[in-house]
């Protein structure tokens, strides 16, 4: 199975990040990476750029035309600020993985599991068993 | 310390914590006392007191650190009371107690030892995979006797044997040597894609796949690829194995019946998977070393999972591969394999050829996949009859519920 690990941090956080180096959070948080890669259980990870820095926007279906926006992020004051996707055995080992995230006050690690085709037996019946479906051929680029 | 806790949920949380630092918990024994089969022991030793103890302690702050200290202490204590404390032991005591349990820095060096220990050739390959899973992969028993189907009394006997003979053959716990080297990953690979294959294609039981397995033998096979990052067979197999689990969710359908690769929906393949499969076969290739069986197995897996269908997949390419694959490691399967490509890339008749050839020299006999690949191209060539009796042969000799069904199906659908 596979979980996605969210982080979130809160304006507590940011200020605690600012009494630590900025060399030794990218130090602890390499260390944590590297010992999901080697322990076979990485799948993908990345940090997402700050919202101060970066114009970064949301586009809202509420209505047609779709409103663009440059926030607010979702209800709360905790910034989905990086993300990892890690395949393990169970719920457990998931936690412990999670536990072991070099995060402090302010922050959480939001942990979700990742639908899988298994999920969706309803998929089932989207599955034409006969025939190939030619629009999942792979494109140039994106393989 | 956290509060008490239920000992089930103990369990559980040993259990993860078993499967992510286990190996590491093993290696920095096995190194601090030389001896594989005992570190192994005091490992369970300590992780039974875990069991005991946490429910009413509490589960202490760093788990993996608070077992390999009891562990260590527990060697110390038994070697005190064996009063076997001459040189060589006092030594190893003193060397254990200068190192702090609690901030312990495993070496991968460590690990890499006890991959090689635990497929060590001394050992039959029944034990060299359950020992692989127990101390490298960190599973329970439980775990193994579950993902083989087979009693755990079995999966303990097989280790506990595995260790004795281990020890029996004062083997050291130590990588090859150079001269050594190829054949001795060579086998710890064919562990791996053991472990694989017997999830991928489960030769007994209801289920065709058994992911879990597979899984299982994936997270393995990425560790070694962190282990030892300079060989390109590694990643080689790491990226077949990714290639060939892409397509887990299109192998079976929701009832559990197989699908073949030719009525595969492609779009249930994984596409990220098969991104990784890519990014380690380019690995493969980039160490500049030329393709092992394994880089070759997996360029002929990227070409059908590259390809939007099996009219358009690339079989003179693929013909190319097995031919080279056939040379490096020969053998029946990889000749089928050949002869279903060539039929593909050329047409039947010369691939009936290749199979009759095959079956003249008495391989695969008592397999179901010669009859099967005989009767599709006797199918191709319209010789119905002959086909139909194929698949019957086929279908009689098949060991998975789920293939002997579909080889019946096919042999009354002709």
């Amino acid at each position: 199975m596979k979980y996605m690990f969210i982080m979130r941090a809160t304006a507590e956080a940011a200020e605690a990040y600012k009494e630590i180096p900025f060399e030794e959070i990218i130090r602890q948080m390499g260390a944590y990476n590297e010992s999901l890669i080697k322990a076979g259980v990485m799948l993908a990870g990345e940090g997402l750029v700050d919202t101060s820095e970066d114009a970064g926007f949301v586009v809202d279906f509420s209505g047609e035309p779709q409103i663009v926006s440059d926030g607010p992020y979702g209800e709360t004051h905790e910034l989905f600020n990086g993300f990892w996707i890690v395949q393990v055995a169970s719920k457990e080992e998931a936690l412990e993985w999670a536990r072991r995230c070099p995060l402090g006050p302010g922050s959480k690690l939001e942990v979700r599991r990742v639908t899988e085709f298994a999920d969706m037996p309803d998929f089932a019946e989207f599955a034409h068993v006969d025939v190939a479906r030619d629009d999942a051929a792979p494109r140039p680029g994106i393989g | 310390m956290s509060g008490a806790e239920g000992a089930e949920s103990v369990k559980r949380r040993i259990e993860a914590v078993w499967r992510i630092d286990g190996a590491r918990i093993i290696a920095v024994l096995a190194r601090a006392t030389r001896d594989f089969g005992l570190a192994e022991d005091l490992a369970q030793e300590a992780v039974a007191d875990a069991l005991s103890q946490w429910p009413e302690s509490g589960i202490p702050h760093n788990p993996a650190g608070w077992l390999t200290a009891v562990a260590k202490r527990k060697a110390i204590d038994s070697w005190r009371r064996a009063e076997r404390l001459d040189e060589h032991y006092r030594a190893l005591a003193n060397g254990l107690e200068l190192e702090d349990g609690v901030t312990w820095e495993p070496v991968d060096d460590d690990v890499l030892r006890l991959v090689f220990t635990a497929c060590h050739p001394v050992l039959s390959r029944e034990a060299q995979v359950a020992l692989t899973l127990r101390v490298v992969g960190g599973l329970t028993t439980e775990e193994i006797a579950r993902l083989f189907l087979i009693p755990v009394a079995t999966v303990q006997q097989r280790i506990v044997r595995a260790k004795k003979t281990l020890t029996a053959a004062r083997v050291p716990f130590e990588v090859p040597e150079p001269n050594d080297w190829g054949p001795r990953l060579g086998g710890v690979l064919g562990v791996i894609y053991l472990m694989f294959t017997e999830g991928y294609a489960a030769t007994s039981g209801e289920s065709w796949i058994r992911p879990d397995l597979a899984g299982e033998a994936l997270r393995i096979g990425r560790v070694l690829a962190g282990l030892v990052p300079r060989e390109p067979e590694v990643h080689g197999l790491v990226s077949l194995m990714e290639f060939q689990a892409s397509r887990f969710a299109a192998r079976t359908l929701a009832d559990g019946k197989p699908v073949l690769l030719a009525d595969q929906d492609r779009g249930r393949w994984d596409r990220a998977q098969i991104g990784r499969g890519r990014e380690a076969l380019i690995r493969s290739d980039g160490l500049g070393k030329g393709r092992g069986s394994y880089a070759l197995q997996a360029a002929i897996a990227q070409c059908h999972v590259m390809a939007p269908s099996i009219a358009e997949t690339d079989w003179a390419h693929i013909v190319l591969l097995y031919e080279a694959l056939v040379r490096i490691a020969p053998s029946p399967v990889v000749e089928l394999n050949r002869a279903v490509a060539v039929s593909m890339a050329t047409g039947p008749d010369t691939a009936l050829g290749i199979v009759d050839r095959l079956a003249s020299g008495g391989a695969l006999r008592g397999s179901h996949l010669l009859p099967s690949v005989r009767g599709e191209l006797l199918a191709r060539l319209g010789r119905t009859e002959e086909a139909r009796s194929e698949f019957a042969t086929a279908a009689a000799l098949a060991k998975n519920d789920r293939t002997r069904a579909a080889l019946q199906e096919r042999a009354a659908s002709i």
